[in-house]
């Protein structure tokens, strides 16, 4: 079942394929492999996921309307902080990139002097340390080249500076099906929002193409 | 952090080549840009590349959005009969 589950998804992976069968397939997933990360990967593309991260996403973008300041600039980091923090909630904490990114808000909250960057570890100085898996004298791994690579995605998943290979693969899989669905859900909310004032837009645009700006 | 030793015996390190393999092949079936029936002919390096390049691109969407978001959000004044009309449309 799980092998079907990895298949068929992969394969439509187009967005206005589908959707009722794969809403009504990984909703059974979801309750049937809870620790199997492969069909996690999946449950990203799922309507309902999207619905729970919409509805999230709302409740929270109205906490950062109330409560933030009215520069521009600011409240647009505020709104990317809040759609991050909803994202790594609906994850509900299986991957290392959504409780990096959790604990991060809370290191944030904690130090008010800390200036919103990257997190960066200080004492890192790069001494040209293998990852853990290059003891064998695999083929591709060994080539600086990719594991400098390596190197730059684990700064661009949140929570991976220091892990092995494989488990930056897999993060960085599960982190991009997030990112998709967080870049659907807010292009959605946002033509709900801008077409709510025109009243032109149809409701039904969970399938369409992104606005261009 | 992770310590797979005790998968197999005979690598020291637990992970085997297959394993990367095997998740750098899914990985590039995320990928909108390499669609490469054979996988095994794309390097990781160029798999790797792709991916680093795409989550870019999906940060710097969500960075425009969000500023758009925050420029709808100001102009909606009461927000509960939109939220809850936007809300509707989004549970169907």
């Amino acid at each position: 079942m799980a092998s079907t589950a990895i298949a068929n998804p992969v394969a439509n992976s187009n967005r206005a394929s589908t959707r009722k069968k794969k809403k009504s397939q990984n909703l059974r997933n979801q309750t049937q492999n809870p620790d199997n990360t492969t069909t996690t990967t999946t449950q990203w593309k799922s309507e309902a996921q999207q619905q729970v991260y919409s509805s999230k996403l709302l409740q929270a973008l109205r906490n950062v309307r109330v409560s933030s300041s009215p520069s521009a600039p600011k409240r647009g980091r505020a709104v990317r902080e809040a759609a991050d923090r909803v994202l790594a909630v609906t994850a509900k904490g299986r991957t290392r990139w959504s409780r990096a990114i959790l604990t991060n808000r809370l290191k944030l909250k904690f130090l008010k002097n800390h200036k919103r960057q990257r997190v960066v570890v200080t004492g890192n100085g790069r001494p040209a340390k293998k990852p853990r898996v290059s003891i064998l004298r695999l083929k591709t791994k060994n080539l600086p080249a990719v594991q400098r690579k390596a190197r730059v995605l684990s700064r661009l998943v949140p929570g991976c500076r220091k892990q092995p290979l494989p488990v930056i693969l897999e993060e960085a899989t599960d982190y991009i099906a997030a990112l998709e669905m967080q870049v659907k859900a807010m292009s959605t909310l946002a033509e709900l929002l801008s077409g709510s004032g025109s009243n032109a837009t149809p409701p039904n645009q969970l399938g369409a193409s992104r606005p261009s700006p | 952090m992770s310590s797979r030793r005790s998968r197999q015996s005979t690598e020291t390190s637990g992970i085997t080549d297959n394993q990367i393999n095997d998740l750098v092949s899914k990985l590039q079936q995320v990928l909108p840009e390499i669609r490469n029936r054979r996988s095994n002919k794309a390097s990781a390096s160029k798999v790797l590349q792709d991916t680093c390049n795409y989550i870019r691109n999906l940060h710097r969407e969500v960075d425009d959005l969000s500023d758009r978001l925050s420029q709808l959000l100001a102009t909606i004044d009461s927000d509960s009969p939109e939220a809850a009309i936007i809300r509707s449309l989004i549970t169907e």
